[in-house]
């Protein structure tokens, strides 16, 4: 016998474990199936882009530590870079190397987050998340002693880094470094094969190369689909012209693939960090660049690879020492163009996944 | 002028533009192309169909407001070809600016057209779903918009001034015309310095 029930919307969050933050989803579902999907943001919307447009460059920076406070050493990145080009201003290569070693780090920090949530949402409660806490502290633990911050680093700057790291940094980095790759296998043990999250994570939230390239769906999203576009391959900045790294991608574009690229990337960061620490050089971690920096009117569009994809920051110069246009691209945001597209006609619960699998922070998505 | 180390000369993609689409492309520089913002749908399309330009992906759209016009700037993606086009609309209608939507080129432009919608109050017509998307539906206004609770006439935020810009400077003394300084100050001569009893 089947029954029929009429439509009836349910509302997700904005406080609600799966939707990582203050994120709210409106559902209309049949029965257990998604008909339509409607996502209501702005909670944390903190008008980064008009306040910084009465700040400096140099002011702006702690800005994007907030806006994605996974991966604030990779904001703190996009914006430096995008600055340096604006202004015409040289880094010294100690510095290049020091920012793809925290940058990797973060990477990582962030993708062990990701995947944490990612198989707590599917049913592993905490247990694997706290796994990956565990390497995540020891990153946050470096961050914490070079620039005093664990989440909201503020760590670089225009022109280089803000500090040179503690002596003591080295061999506690060497010693992660050499722990990492027994780290991850670990996890690919505890969950690659486990049947439970096989079966929850194979074949769900599926999407096509076509659909991620017209979708603006960048990093893990996308090249879980099968593309492998990075733009530290692609668009080489810092030293990544010089590292010997792969880019995993998936084959299928489901919840799975994302997950597994997400791991390989570990792997990959563990790789570069590995040629970073042989690599550096000595010399300044910084070079001097005026108090209020004027750059010559004129725009630039600075991106990086951050961990959720292409981080850009689209800054308009009047020759004034504030930006007069500040544009974050934010990939939380623009990966979620495809959720309802995604959603429909699936069981709540692997809509659920899918959302996890596209790993959003909603600080960034807010901004 | 910095430019993309993969950005396509501005020039170049104008005049293949104007090649099929006359007329389409009115400005162009080394970095960019402005288009008829009227038209900027076909642009688009072209661009993402062209074999040459293959503009896959439309990787950022933002707007900016420059006082008496609003510019829309589309960063497009070659994934194949890894080059970057960025092409801008000049919107000179500064009140009820408007022009084509590109969801139907890229569907990424969703929540990114949304967004420009909500923070600068530009329309994107033919855009499947143009609402708010941070803001509240009543919220007076759209924040980005330079006119948006600027700070009052002839007052400034202070950034324009340094003073410990160069060393050496005998001003120093930060915001110095914020306050009325001692001997600008009419003070009584009886005035012993104490307070009122």
């Amino acid at each position: 016998m089947t029954t029929s029930a009429e439509p009836y919307v349910l509302n997700i969050g904005p406080q609600h474990p799966s939707t990582h933050g203050v994120f709210r989803i409106r559902v209309v579902m049949d029965g257990e199936r998604i008909q339509d999907l409607d996502m209501i943001v702005g909670y944390l919307h903190r008008s980064m882009e008009k306040l910084a447009e009465e700040r400096t460059y140099t002011q702006n920076i702690p800005f994007t530590d907030r806006a994605d406070y996974l991966a604030a050493m990779s904001g703190n990145l996009g914006l430096c870079l995008a600055a340096e080009r604006l202004a015409d201003v040289e880094v010294p290569e100690r510095a290049s190397y020091l920012r793809v070693i925290f940058a990797e780090l973060q990477r990582i920090a962030s993708h062990a987050m990701a995947n944490g949530t990612l198989v707590s949402d599917a049913g592993a409660w905490q247990t694997p998340l706290l796994y990956m806490f565990r390497e995540r502290e020891k990153i946050l633990d470096l961050f914490e002693m070079t620039c005093g911050a664990r989440l909201t680093t503020n760590y670089m700057r225009i022109g280089g880094v803000a500090f040179e790291p503690p002596d003591e940094f080295w061999p506690a980095l060497q010693e992660l470094v050499d722990e990492l790759p027994e780290r991850i296998s670990e996890y690919e043990e505890l969950l690659t094969q486990n049947e439970i999250f096989v079966a929850r994570t194979r074949g769900v939230g599926i999407i096509t190369p076509e659909d991620a390239i017209n979708g603006s769906l960048v990093g893990p999203a996308l090249r879980g689909s099968g593309v492998p576009w990075d733009l530290r391959k692609a668009e080489p900045y810092c030293v990544y012209d010089r590292m010997d790294f792969d880019v995993p991608i998936g084959r299928t574009g489901d919840v799975y693939d994302r997950f597994m690229v997400r791991l390989a990337e570990t792997r990959e960061s563990v790789k570069i960090l590995r040629q970073a620490i042989a690599g550096i050089p000595d010399g300044p971690h910084k070079t001097d660049i005026p108090l209020a920096l004027r750059p010559e009117p004129g725009e630039v569009y600075g991106r990086v690879e951050g961990p959720r994809g292409e981080l850009g920051f689209y800054l308009v110069s009047d020759g004034g020492p504030a930006p007069y246009r500040f544009h974050i691209r934010a990939p939380s945001l623009i990966n979620l163009s495809l959720l309802r597209e995604m959603a429909r006609g699936a069981a709540l619960s692997d809509a659920v996944v899918a959302l996890g699998s596209i790993d959003i922070v909603v600080g960034e998505i807010d901004r | 002028m910095p430019a993309g180390p993969t950005q396509l000369e501005g020039h170049r993609v104008a005049q293949a533009l104007n090649a099929a689409l006359p007329g389409i492309a009115t400005t162009a520089t080394d970095e960019w192309v402005e288009v008829d913002h009227a038209r900027v749908d076909e642009a688009l399309r072209w661009l993402h169909d062209s074999d040459e330009f293959d503009a896959a992906q439309l990787s950022n759209l933002c707007g900016v407001d420059y006082h008496d016009h609003f510019a829309i700037v589309y960063h497009l993606q070659s994934l194949d070809r890894n080059h970057q086009v960025v092409v801008k609309a000049r919107i000179a209608d500064h009140e009820q600016p408007a022009l084509p939507s590109s969801y139907p080129v890229y569907k990424g432009a969703l929540l990114q057209e949304r967004e420009v919608f909500d923070l600068m109050g530009v329309h994107f017509e033919g855009h499947p779903d143009l609402r708010r998307l941070f803001l509240w539906d009543g919220f007076p206004g759209h924040p980005l918009r330079k006119d948006f609770m600027g700070i009052g006439e002839g007052l400034t935020s202070g950034l324009s001034r340094f003073p410990f810009e160069n060393k050496g400077n005998p001003d120093r003394l930060l915001n110095r015309d914020n306050v009325i300084q001692p001997d600008e100050q009419d003070v009584p001569s009886d005035w012993s310095g104490a307070a009122p009893a």
